[in-house]
């Protein structure tokens, strides 16, 4: 009954957001108030109706209700409760389902943080939103249904994948996805300005905190993704430019551009059609990110389910939408145009470089990872594009913008003269460069200038971004959201672009071959096997070992790698055993029996690396820290009615 | 400085700029291209003696062997048409096993056999690198009944 409920639950959500789409861009045409007032009920329905659909799945998962095909597919009894709810979005279908419940719960939001909007934007927003959400359910119902019966019911579920069986990976799909979605709320925005012609800076301040907060999330999905790919595959890599990767990472990057463009379009009314081009852009590249990843059309190194007819619906709505919005785009374009002028040295220009740079690095990512479909496609051969050509292509960008970054956070609106702080940057630089290539060298050793000038540029970005909370705390000013916001971003973004140099400049591998008692040396480590014992867990068996690290005859930590076998599935599974300290992770991962009680192991010695991941949350929380500004909720009934109030008094 | 003289000179460094990236990224784009070859292509001598390539097959069942206690391992690597002897040291993926399909990349030896620095297996057990499956179904083999992955596991990660 339950999973025919959720069925129904989840038809319903479709009939809803028609009218939610129509009612808000028709009634928002004709100005008809009770039009705009039935789409956002529909939207609420809607929301209801998806949150209940979603309720029944998991409902299912939690009774282990084995008749229903996708529970089926991806539980088990034996599974463990708090798997047994994040198995809902384990697999295609119940992933999709999450995407509509989180693409309903923007919805709402917007619905409900912006009252103080002129009706007919909002009205607007919602109905491109209906429209997303109507095409997403229409996606579900007809090609990937997650309720579907089986018949005979089976006596037991075929278990979660165990590589998902993991709190990091329960969380990071919702979180990418939130992201992902929440992309399509500055694209509904866009939509919105372009049907009504006018884009001024207070649809700037609008978007801004949509955008900052979706980009957030964002962040906080692909850092959970890599950070669980780093313990979990055993590899001990925290990037490999996969191409599923690659599609959560390239709608981060324009999201970037975009947060920045907004900036500039908020407080000096510049840049306006790039704006609406990259809000469009942003959501597009997610859209393409599913599609990739649904269709099966490029290899990955993770499995994913392929079925043509899901990634033409795919491919056609991502048309739809594309095509719609540039259409609109090329249409209203000459509409959105700025007087404004700005110096050669001047924040916006910084900005101007930082977009233009993203976007280079964009399209150098989605080059690297389309060019082998298509040249599969034509016939040419099958080749891959490897990670060496991603180092290399997206660091000829991003060096130049991580240089551009500390002075860009510094100069002035229209004409940057800097001032005193032209100084105190130069000498926060010749500081950066004392610093950072003294103290990797004494510590680590000489590697390459380019390593050294990761360093330099990360310890100036850190400084730097320092320079104004600390000014206005000394002087006693305030110190506002946004400026705190910014500065803590960029500080994560210092604290990432470290990590990562330091622990890809430095790290230390090896694979060896330790039986009970044997020690190997490495990285100045001696790892001891202690024994190897057998270990039963809920839902697997493993054979775990203890490995002593020492140095100098101290004991520095006793880890437990496991080599798991989950009962359902019997795919084996490595379980790393990792030592981390603030400056060094050591890791260590079992690989297969050697024979005569030796294994195989991979040692590793990663210095840093956890300045990876704690940049990436502070970043994020930089986003968070920024969306809360008082000025995006101050705002009162009299300035939006007003929405002539064009450009902005330069800040 | 004229606005439209100062926007001339922002437009031809940015202009400047891009096309310097794209044109080294470009460069480092024909040397990084890895190229994939099936068994067959392998045997015809048609992969190239000097540069790292991928090669993906099944591994026979039955021809792994490992020395004990040594970390190099060398397996039998098909396509059912031809073989390939691939030699790894290290540690393999879990999901390595005899039967299953896989992707290695490293260079042609001397002696025909292929040495891998790096071997990859699906997370999937019903996996079989693309070539593999078309060269079956061009056989009518019944082993292929759906392409490439019919895995009901997915990840969105990392």
């Amino acid at each position: 009954m339950i999973a025919e409920l959720g069925h129904f639950a989840l038809i319903l959500a479709f009939c809803l957001a028609l009218p939610q789409a129509f009612f808000g861009l028709v009634g928002a045409a004709y100005n008809k108030t009770h039009w705009m007032d039935a789409s956002t009920k529909a939207a609420t329905g809607q929301f209801v109706f998806a949150a209940m659909a979603f309720a029944c799945l998991a409902y299912a998962f939690y009774v282990n209700d084995f008749s229903v095909l996708y529970v089926a597919q991806n539980s088990n009894s034996a599974l463990p409760t708090f798997y047994r709810f994040a198995a809902v979005w384990g697999a295609h279908e119940g992933s999709l389902l999450l995407w509509l419940l989180a693409q309903a719960l923007w919805t709402l939001s917007v619905v409900a943080f912006s009252r103080s909007l002129p009706q007919v934007i909002t009205s607007r927003v919602v109905g491109v939103l209906g429209v997303i959400s109507a095409g997403f359910a229409l996606f579900i119902l007809t090609t990937s249904n997650p309720f579907e019966r089986l018949w005979p019911a089976a006596t037991d579920g075929r278990d979660l994948n165990p590589l998902l069986q993991d709190p990091a990976l329960a969380l990071h799909p919702p979180m990418l996805y939130i992201g992902y979605v929440g992309m399509s709320v500055p694209f509904a925005f866009a939509v919105a300005a372009m049907l009504a012609g006018k884009l001024d800076s207070l649809w700037a301040r609008w978007v801004r905190p949509w955008a900052t907060i979706a980009w957030m999330f964002l962040t906080i999905g692909i850092a959970l993704g890599s950070w669980w790919a780093y313990y979990e595959l055993g590899w001990g890599g925290w990037w490999f430019w996969d191409p599923v990767e690659n599609a959560s990472f390239m709608p981060w990057l324009i999201g970037t551009a975009l947060i920045h463009s907004l900036a500039v379009t908020e407080k000096r009314g510049l840049f306006k059609s790039w704006t609406l081009l990259l809000s469009i852009t942003a959501f597009s590249l997610s859209l393409l990110g599913t599609f990739l990843v649904r269709s099966g059309v490029i290899e990955s190194v993770h499995a994913f389910a392929s079925d043509p007819s899901r990634g033409l619906f795919i491919l056609v709505f991502l048309g739809l939408c594309i095509g719609t919005a540039l259409g609109l785009y090329g249409w209203r374009a000459q509409h959105f145009t700025s007087q404004a002028g700005f110096a050669l040295v001047s924040r916006e220009s910084f900005l101007l470089f930082n977009n233009i740079l993203l976007v280079v690095a964009t399209v150098l990512i989605l080059l690297g990872t389309l060019y082998p479909m298509f040249v599969d496609a034509l016939g040419l051969g099958k080749i891959s594009v490897g990670a060496p050509w991603f180092n290399v292509a997206f660091l000829i960008p991003m060096l130049p913008l991580a240089f551009l970054l500390a002075p860009g956070m510094h100069a002035s609106w229209k004409r940057a003269s800097f001032g005193r702080t032209k100084r105190l940057l130069i000498a926060l630089l010749v500081l950066a460069l004392l610093l950072g290539t003294t103290i990797p060298i004494a510590v680590y050793g000489w590697r390459s200038v380019l390593s050294s000038v990761g360093i330099v540029v990360a310890l100036w970005i850190a400084f730097a971004s320092l320079i104004e909370p600390i000014d206005r705390l000394r002087k006693g000013h305030s110190l506002s959201a946004s400026v705190l916001g910014m500065s803590l971003a960029h500080f994560g973004l210092a604290l990432f672009i470290l990590g990562a140099t330091v622990v890809e400049s430095y790290k230390k591998e090896a694979d060896i071959s330790l039986a009970p008692g044997q020690s190997a040396e490495h990285a100045g480590f001696v790892f001891t096997m202690n024994e190897l014992r057998n270990v039963e867990g809920p839902n697997y068996r493993a054979v775990e070992a203890e490995i002593v690290v020492t140095r100098d005859g101290q004991q520095v930590a006793v880890v437990y790698p496991q080599k798991r076998v989950y009962r359902v599935q019997q795919n084996p599974m490595t379980e790393a055993g990792i030592d981390g300290t603030w400056n060094r992770d050591l890791f260590v991962a079992m690989g297969d029996p050697l024979g005569e009680g030796a294994w195989s192991l991979r040692l590793q010695y990663k210095p840093m690396v956890r300045f990876i991941w704690l940049g990436a949350f502070i970043t994020a929380l930089g986003g968070l820290v920024a969306a809360c500004d008082r000025r995006y909720r101050q705002r009162v009934a009299a300035e939006a009615t007003q929405p002539v109030a064009a450009d902005a008094k330069p800040a | 400085m004229t606005p439209r003289r100062r926007r001339l000179i922002l437009v031809g460094l940015m202009l400047l700029g891009v096309a310097g990236a794209v044109v080294l990224a470009l460069t480092a784009f024909q040397e990084n291209l890895l190229y994939y070859y099936t068994p067959t292509q392998v045997s015809a001598g048609e992969a190239p003696r000097d540069r790292v390539f991928r090669v993906g097959g099944m591994v026979t069942a039955g021809s792994f062997k490992r020395e004990p206690g040594s970390l190099e391992a060398r397996f039998v690597l098909t396509d059912y048409e031809n073989d390939i002897v691939v030699s790894y040291t290290g540690v393999l993926p879990d999901l390595f096993r005899e039967g299953q399909g896989i992707v290695a990349r490293g260079k042609l030896g001397a002696d025909g056999v292929f040495v891998a620095e790096e071997v990859l297996a699906k997370h999937d057990e019903n996996y079989m690198p693309p070539d593999v499956a078309d060269t079956l179904r061009k056989q009518g083999d019944k082993r292929v009944t759906t392409p490439i992955a019919t895995s009901t596991v997915e990840n969105e990660a990392p």
